[in-house]
C-alpha cells in the first residue's frame, strides 16, 4: 500500500512537473519570440529556432535535473548511511550513475515529451531532418545527463566534508540555471563572457544538446566537448569517492 | 468531561473497477458509539488495528467531524469549536511527533507557548515543573530529530501539557519505547492524573499500560464499543483465564469472527 | 478585525521564534540571504542581456521593463516569504503534520504559512526593490501618477497570496500533485516579469479576466507609465487592481474553507 502510494506520488509529481515545464515553456517562448521579432536572425537563430530552443530547455529540466534535484545519495551522505554504501564491493559511483540514468530515461518520457508536443502544437517547433539527426541528438542528451550526474555526484559527496550544504546547493543552482543556457540561450551572451560560458561544463547540459538538435553546431565537436567534460567530472568523482572511503575507513564513519 | 452519544463516522470509498467503472461504497469506521468519561478518570481505549480507535480520537479532538451523533469534550462540540477546544485538551500522537523536527526542543516549546498564548511567567514555571519531572534538562537544546524515541516522547508529552489542559488524550504513547522509558512515561501519566486531576484517555496495544494505569477499559471493534467497564469486570468475563493478555486476545478474536 | 489582528500577532511571534532559531547559525543565514539575492539577480540579468540586443521589448524600454519587473518582484517575493509555504499542504497531509496543526488553537493557514519561516528570502525582496529603485530613478514618474505604485505593490501581494492559497486549497483535492500549483504561482511570477504585450492576446485576456494576474503590475503600470493599452482594453481597468485583489482573495478564502471542510469529513 505504502509502495503504491509512493509510486503514485512519484507519478503525480512527474505529471505536475511536465505541466509546470510546459507553462514556463510557453511564457519564455513568447519573450524569445518578441526578441527575435525585434532582431530577426539574431545570433544565427530564426524565430522557429528560438522557440524550439525554449521548449528544449524545458524538456531538459527533468532528465538533467537542471534545478539541482539532488541524488538520493545526498540524503545518505547527510545521515551518514553512505558509510555502508562505500564499504560495499560495487563501485558507489557507477551504481549511483546507473540509477540516475534509469531515472533520466523515465523522465524523458514523462517530462520531456509533453512540453515538446505542446510547444509544437502551439508555436510549431523544428525537428531534426533525418533519423541520423535524432540518433546524434539522443547521444548528446545522454552525454548531457552524464555531465549533469557528474556535477551532482561531486556536490553530494562534498557533503562528506562540509556540514551545511545548503549554500553549496544554492550556488550550484545559480551556476546550472544560468550557465547551462536554461535562462537564455548562451549564444546571446556577449564577448569573452559568452565564449567562457560556452566552454564550461554546464553548457554540455542544455546549450550543446539543443544546438545539436537544431543542427547549429559541428556534431563531432559537440559530442567531443560533452564527452571530455563527462570524463573529467567522472574522474574527479572517482577521486573524491576514494578519499571519502579512506575517510570512512580511518574514522569509522 | 467527555460525552459521546451515538457518534458515527462513515466514509465513502471509491474503488476502481476496471478502467472506467468505479464503485462507491460506504464504510462505517465508527458507528453508534456512546460513552461518558467523568473528570479525573483514567481510561484505556483498546482495539485491534483498524477498529476505529484513531477515528474516535480524531473526532474527540475536532480533526474529523462526526457524520452522526453528538460529542462534547470539556463542554464543547469539537467539530464546531475546534480552536476553542484546543486550549482545553492536550493531544499526543505516539506514531508522529507534534514537535518541530529541526528545532531544538526548547524552541518547539516556545512555538507552542505562542500558539496557545500562554504568558511567559506561567510558561516558564510550567516548563520548569515538567522538565523536572520528565527529566528534559539534558536535551532541551538538542534538535528534535536527534532525540531518542523515549526522549522525544517525553518532549511530546510535555508539549501537550504546557498549557495545562484538563483533558489529555494520548494515541499509543508507549509505542516502540524501551522498558525504562515506558516505566517513566507511565509513572508520569499516573502522577498527572492523581495529582492534577487531569482526565486521561489513552489508546494502546500495550496491556501493561492498561494494567498499571487504567481503572476503566473500553474495547472497540469493527467501529462498535464491545466492552466498557473496570479491568476487574473485563477479567471476570472469562473467569478461568489468568493473564489480561489472554482475556483481550479472546475478546479480539471473538468479536473478529464474521457476524 | 480583532481576530485578524490576533492572527497577525500569532504570525509575528511564531516567525520571530523561527528567525531566532536560525540566527544561531549567523554564517549560514547570511550565506542563504546572499544566495537568494544572487539567484533572483539571474532573472534581472536575463532582461539586461535581452536589452543588449534590442532597444525595446514588446514596445517597452529597459527602464520600463525594469519597473514592471521590480513591482511584480517585490510583491511576489513578499507574498512568497510570508505565505508561500501554504503550497506545502500536500506534504503536510501526507506526513500527518496537518493533523497536528488542527489540534492547535490557531488557524492551520497561519501555522502552515509561518512553518519554517525563512527570513533569508528577504534577499529576493531586496533585489526586486533595488531593480525598482533603479527603474524609478531613470523613469521620472510624475507625482500625480506615482501614488499608484504602493497601491499596485500591495494589490500584488494580495493577488499572489491568493494564488498560493488557491494552490494550497487545490491540494485538499489532489494531495498527490502539489507541483501543479507551482505552474500558477511561480508561473505568475514569471509572467509578470515582462510586459504582457509580448504574450498572445488570448493569454492576456485570460490573465485579465480569469486569473487576474494582469492587475499585479501590467494594468496599473500602464497608468503609471501613461501608455495606451496595446490590446485596447478599457481605460478603467487600470484602477481595478484593488477590486481584482479583493475578489481573488475572497475566492481563495472560500476555496480554502471548502477544502478544509472536505478534509475534516474525509480525514484524508
Amino acid at each position: 500500500m505504502f509502495g503504491f502510494r509512493r509510486h503514485a506520488v512519484y507519478r503525480a509529481a512527474a505529471f505536475a512537473g511536465a505541466f509546470t515545464n510546459t507553462i514556463f515553456g510557453v511564457l519564455r517562448a513568447y519573450v524569445l519570440i518578441a526578441l527575435w521579432h525585434a532582431r530577426p536572425g539574431l545570433a544565427g537563430y530564426d524565430v522557429a529556432d528560438a522557440v524550439t530552443f525554449c521548449f528544449l530547455t524545458q524538456a531538459f529540466i527533468g532528465p538533467m535535473q537542471v534545478f539541482g534535484g539532488s541524488l538520493d545519495l545526498a540524503a545518505r551522505v547527510r545521515t551518514g548511511d553512505v558509510a555502508l554504501d562505500l564499504l560495499r564491493p560495487a563501485s558507489l559511483q557507477l551504481w549511483t550513475m546507473a540509477d540516475d540514468l534509469g531515472r533520466a530515461a523515465y523522465l524523458v518520457i514523462v517530462r520531456s515529451v509533453p512540453p515538446m508536443l505542446i510547444g509544437a502544437a502551439l508555436f510549431g517547433v523544428r525537428t531534426p531532418a533525418h533519423a541520423a539527426g535524432w540518433a546524434v541528438f539522443l547521444t548528446s542528451t545522454a552525454l548531457g545527463v552524464v555531465v549533469s550526474f557528474g556535477l551532482r555526484y561531486l556536490l553530494a559527496m562534498a557533503t562528506c566534508w562540509i556540514v551545511d550544504d545548503r549554500g553549496l546547493q544554492q550556488m550550484s543552482l545559480v551556476m546550472t540555471t544560468f550557465f547551462s543556457g536554461m535562462m537564455l540561450p548562451l549564444i546571446l551572451l556577449p564577448g569573452w563572457f559568452g565564449t567562457l560560458t560556452r566552454a564550461l561544463p554546464w553548457a554540455a547540459m542544455v546549450q550543446v544538446p539543443a544546438d545539436v538538435y537544431l543542427g547549429k553546431t559541428d556534431v563531432l565537436e559537440a559530442l567531443a566537448f560533452q564527452a571530455t567534460w563527462a570524463a573529467v567530472l567522472l574522474a574527479a568523482g572517482a577521486l573524491v569517492t576514494r578519499s571519502a572511503r579512506r575517510k570512512v575507513v580511518i574514522q569509522g564513519g | 468531561m467527555i460525552e459521546v452519544d451515538g457518534a458515527g463516522r462513515s466514509f465513502t470509498v471509491t474503488r476502481r473497477k476496471g478502467l472506467l467503472r468505479r464503485e462507491r461504497e460506504v464504510v462505517h469506521a465508527v458507528s453508534d458509539l456512546s460513552f461518558q468519561i467523568a473528570a479525573g478518570e483514567f481510561v484505556g481505549y483498546l482495539g485491534p488495528n483498524g477498529a476505529g480507535k484513531s477515528t474516535t480520537i480524531k473526532m474527540l479532538t475536532g480533526i474529523l467531524a462526526p457524520s452522526a451523533g453528538r460529542i462534547r469534550v470539556a463542554g464543547l462540540d469539537p467539530s464546531r469549536r475546534r480552536t476553542a477546544l484546543a486550549r482545553h485538551i492536550g493531544v499526543v500522537f505516539g506514531q508522529r511527533t507534534t514537535l518541530w523536527w529541526d528545532l531544538p526542543l526548547k524552541d518547539s516549546f516556545t512555538l507552542i507557548r505562542h500558539l496557545y498564548k500562554v504568558d511567559q511567567v506561567r510558561h516558564r514555571e510550567r516548563l520548569a515543573e515538567l522538565s523536572d519531572v520528565l527529566e528534559l534538562g539534558p536535551f532541551l537544546d538538542k534538535p528534535v530529530r536527534q532525540l531518542s524515541l523515549g526522549q522525544r516522547m517525553r518532549g511530546d508529552i510535555a508539549a501537550a501539557l504546557l498549557h495545562d489542559p484538563p483533558v489529555l488524550i494520548l494515541d499509543e504513547p508507549t509505542i516502540g519505547l524501551d522498558v525504562v522509558s515506558k516505566a517513566a512515561v507511565r509513572e508520569f501519566l499516573r502522577g498527572v492524573n492523581a495529582e492534577r486531576g487531569t482526565t486521561v484517555l489513552l489508546t494502546t496495544h500495550d496491556l501493561g499500560d492498561i494494567e498499571r494505569l487504567c481503572r476503566r477499559v473500553m474495547l472497540i471493534d469493527h467501529g462498535r464499543l464491545t466492552f466498557d467497564g473496570t479491568l476487574d469486570a473485563l477479567r471476570a468475563t472469562v473467569p478461568e483465564e489468568t493473564s489480561i493478555e489472554d482475556v483481550v486476545t479472546r475478546l479480539y478474536t471473538r468479536t473478529a469472527e464474521p457476524r | 478585525m480583532g481576530e485578524a489582528l490576533g492572527l497577525a500577532r500569532s504570525y509575528v511571534l511564531l516567525a520571530a521564534t523561527w528567525v531566532r532559531a536560525a540566527a544561531q547559525y549567523p554564517l549560514s543565514m547570511a550565506m542563504l540571504t546572499i544566495g537568494s539575492f544572487v539567484v533572483t539577480c539571474l532573472d534581472a540579468a536575463a532582461i539586461v542581456v535581452i536589452f543588449v540586443h534590442t532597444e525595446t521589448l514588446g514596445g517597452f524600454s529597459l527602464p520600463e521593463v525594469m519597473f514592471l519587473y521590480g513591482t511584480a518582484g517585490v510583491s511576489f517575493a513578499l507574498a512568497d516569504m510570508l505565505f508561500g509555504n501554504v503550497d506545502k499542504l500536500g506534504q503536510h497531509v501526507r506526513a500527518g503534520t496537518f493533523d497536528t496543526m488542527l489540534i492547535r488553537p490557531v488557524s492551520p493557514f497561519v501555522q502552515m504559512a509561518v512553518d519554517r519561516f525563512a527570513f533569508q528570502r528577504v534577499g529576493r525582496v531586496l533585489q526586486a526593490a533595488i531593480v525598482l529603485a533603479v527603474a524609478l530613478a531613470r523613469l521620472h514618474v510624475p507625482w500625480q501618477r506615482a501614488w499608484m505604485i504602493p497601491v499596485m505593490v500591495l494589490c500584488g501581494i494580495v493577488l499572489f497570496t491568493a494564488m498560493w492559497t488557491l494552490g494550497g486549497a487545490l491540494q485538499f483535492l489532489l494531495t498527490e500533485a502539489p507541483e501543479i500549483a507551482n505552474a500558477f504561482t511561480y508561473g505568475g511570477g514569471q509572467l509578470t516579469q515582462y510586459p504582457l504585450s509580448v504574450y498572445g492576446g488570448e493569454l492576456v485576456r485570460a490573465v485579465t479576466f480569469i486569473v487576474p494576474l494582469a492587475f499585479v503590475n501590467w494594468q496599473p503600470a500602464l497608468y503609471v507609465l501613461d501608455r495606451p493599452d496595446p490590446f485596447g482594453l478599457p481605460y478603467w481597468l487600470r484602477f481595478a487592481g484593488p477590486v481584482a485583489a479583493v475578489t481573488l482573495a475572497c475566492a481563495a478564502g472560500w476555496a480554502w474553507r471548502a477544502g478544509l471542510r472536505r478534509y475534516r469529513s474525509t480525514g484524508s
